[in-house]
């Protein structure tokens, strides 16, 4: 298969995933880049590694830890889609597989990397909100697709504490109501 | 195909946490030949989320390690498959990282085993280096209010099992005969429950949702849904996600009291951006309402408690509820409801509770704190009793979202990888682990469900749901699913 006709065949075959998973779902949004089931993605991953060598872009993630972690990895894959296609040791990370139903996979960017992402939809906001450590440049890394103008950038994997709802707000919940 | 695309990807995505080495060698469970190992043994009691994330940070810190999850049902998974509601599938992905650790070599599931009756604490303390309760709250907060026992009444545990085919909860058969439904609380799981009964029955019919409920609810006669809660607006328990389900809920309109939200637009500014989020789209409600000519309505109602359930004029079962209203005292934080003396009687057929789950105690041997209804501990381990740990509600108290309580049985697992590096769990006794118990349980008549004799089960559910567009159609009955699991 031609490099242009896999590209054809990459595409149909995401707006085909893509179609058949909005009719069931209601609301789940897809960032632009899923191309589809990642049984799909895998086997064109290992045919268009050597055609797409060119798109290779370098990520860097600042652990909980302190390490840094630098990978190389496709223009066009999820930070997600990073995250587990390299095994990066990041604990908890992708609970729900990328479908907007948690906050695991909840990362931090540099100010100027940040402005270069594009609005962010309101879906993706909802479950932000519940993650700890909430900043202006946070993103979750299931939305946020690889581009080359990406390259060399530093993601900051915040620290998780063992309550979704943000520390201001809560009540003791198992006190009494008190009327 | 949703189904098989959410499969599909959990099969081919690699677990996270566990290195390749150590992945996916299926393994029978029960009597396996690591009884040569030396490895620490480790008994987890629970198999819902907060077992499964203990079992797999335990199995990714020590090469050494063996786990083995107990679980009373024969079917594992726990409140990812009872307590998430239907329509959200997408929240039920974790079932597939806590198939691969069930499936790893060094960790086995024994279902139908019901710790506490069928096998004791102190004989799993006996026979491994830990134990870990991850048993959850299996029981709910009473309103403590007259009338709560009449027929109509239900607690949200109860209701939400119903539809998720608890098995415990099939015969529930709760009326939907009447137009207005009153729930006490405003959580998710009080949302959820709102949502589950005005939503389309075509949003439900391809769903896990069981058979019962889905048909009770295409016949039901409610039309409108009150979600009642003791302080105000800024106070909601509830997650911007599910009360925009309820917003674009189809077929429905908001039916908001204005007057309850008296000073929140000035206050709006000062807020976290999550908290003014929320509010901001409740406050969009109030004002936007709907569409005038859906035909069910849901609403929002603050600074109410309720104080009693009035019966009919038969005196056989709820016909309304009696609220009194509260003021708010205090702020930030600290805010509270107390009582004006003011009440309002509320007319309504069905009245469900959902202010809250609450643990139970399982074993005399393991200290239990009965007013806050948790196993007392510090940092997960159990007050007074080495070697035992918890993790999840049953830590913690039963709030949070899954996520919540991966993060905290991913803490009880490094506390309890601490101690054993600090000596201070005996490594140097070789205990029997799983041989032991199981050889136990024989003798008392106990047959454990092994994880491949569960993914029997689960292919039954699988089979039934298909030939009923649906996602599954689960097993309600305890002796069915046995009776598949060992056929």
């Amino acid at each position: 298969m031609s490099a242009c006709a896999l590209r054809v065949f990459l595409q149909r075959a995401a707006v085909m995933c893509k179609a058949a998973h909005q009719t069931f779902s209601q609301t789940r949004a897809f960032p632009q880049c899923v191309t589809g089931s990642y049984t799909h993605s895998r086997e064109i991953n290992t045919l268009t590694n050597s055609l797409r060598a060119e798109e290779k872009v370098t990520v860097h993630f600042l652990n909980r830890d302190g390490k840094r972690i630098t990978v190389k990895a496709l223009t066009g894959e999820s930070l997600l889609d990073v995250v587990v296609n390299n095994d990066l040791d990041i604990d908890g990370f992708g609970a729900c597989e990328g479908t907007l139903a948690c906050s695991t996979c909840h990362l931090i960017f540099e100010e100027a990397v940040y402005k270069k992402l594009g609005a962010v939809s309101d879906e993706e906001m909802d479950m932000l909100d519940l993650a700890y450590g909430l900043s202006d440049t946070s993103r979750l890394g299931c939305q946020v697709c690889l581009r080359k103008d990406l390259d060399g950038m530093i993601l900051r994997v915040p620290d998780v504490i063992s309550d979704a709802r943000v520390d201001s707000e809560k009540e003791s919940s198992t006190a009494p109501p008190k009327v | 195909m949703m189904t098989m695309i959410t499969l599909m990807r959990g099969s081919v995505m690699k677990i996270h946490g566990l290195s390749s080495a150590s992945r996916c060698l299926a393994a029978e469970g029960g009597v396996r030949g690591l009884s040569s190992s030396s490895g620490p043994r480790v008994c987890i009691v629970g198999g819902g989320p907060a077992g499964f994330y203990t079992a797999q940070q335990l199995l990714k810190a020590r090469q050494d390690a063996a786990v083995d999850i107990y679980e009373r049902l024969p079917v594992p998974f726990g409140l990812v498959r009872f307590g998430v509601a239907p329509d959200h599938p997408e929240v039920k992905n974790v079932i597939n990282t806590f198939t691969q650790t069930a499936q790893h070599e060094r960790c086995s599931f024994h279902g139908n085993v019901n710790v506490g009756k069928d096998v004791t604490i102190d004989e799993l303390r006996q026979a491994y280096h830990a134990v870990v309760l991850s048993y959850g709250a299996e029981g709910n907060r009473s309103m403590g209010i007259p009338g709560e026992d009449l027929p109509g009444v239900f607690s949200a545990k109860d209701f939400v099992g119903w539809y998720n085919g608890l098995p415990s909860n099939k015969e529930l058969h709760p009326d939907l005969s009447f137009e207005t439904a009153v729930i006490l609380g405003q959580g998710n799981v009080a949302l959820d429950v709102a949502r589950i009964l005005l939503a389309p029955v075509e949003m439900l019919k391809e769903t896990d949702i069981t058979q019962n409920a889905l048909e009770a609810l295409a016949g039901s006669k409610v039309r409108r849904v009150l979600i009642v809660g003791r302080r105000g607006p800024l106070q909601i328990a509830c997650t911007i996600k599910e009360l925009r389900e309820m917003v674009n809920l189809p077929n429905t309109r908001a039916d908001m009291l204005p007057a309850d939200f008296e000073g929140i637009a000035e206050a709006l500014k000062d807020l976290p951006r999550p908290r003014k989020r929320l509010t901001e789209l409740m406050m969009k409600a109030v004002k936007e309402g709907g569409d005038d000519k859906a035909e069910k309505c849901w609403g929002l109602r603050f600074f109410r408690s309720p104080v009693e359930v009035l019966a009919g004029a038969d005196e056989k079962r709820a016909a309304g509820i009696r609220l009194a209203l509260n003021k708010l005292e205090g702020s930030g934080e600290s805010v509270r409801a107390e009582v004006t003396g003011q009440l309002e009687d509320v007319d309504c057929g069905l009245i469900i509770s959902s202010i809250g789950y609450k643990s139970i105690p399982i074993d005399p041997a393991v200290p239990f704190d009965p007013r806050r209804a948790i196993v007392p501990n510090e940092m997960g381990r159990v007050q007074d009793t080495a070697g035992l740990y918890c993790s999840g509600w049953v830590k913690r108290g039963p709030t949070g979202v899954i996520a919540t309580t991966m993060n905290d049985s991913f803490d009880t697992a490094r506390v309890l990888i601490q101690d054993m590096e600090a000596g201070k769990l005996d490594l140097s006794v070789n205990k029997p682990g799983a041989q032991a118990i199981t050889a136990l349980l024989q003798t008392r008549g106990v047959r454990m469900v092994l994880f491949s004799q569960w993914e029997k089960i689960n292919a039954e559910e699988e089979k039934r749901g298909k030939s009923l567009g649906k996602a599954r159609e689960k097993l309600l009955d305890v002796d069915e699913m046995l009776k598949i699991a060992w056929s």
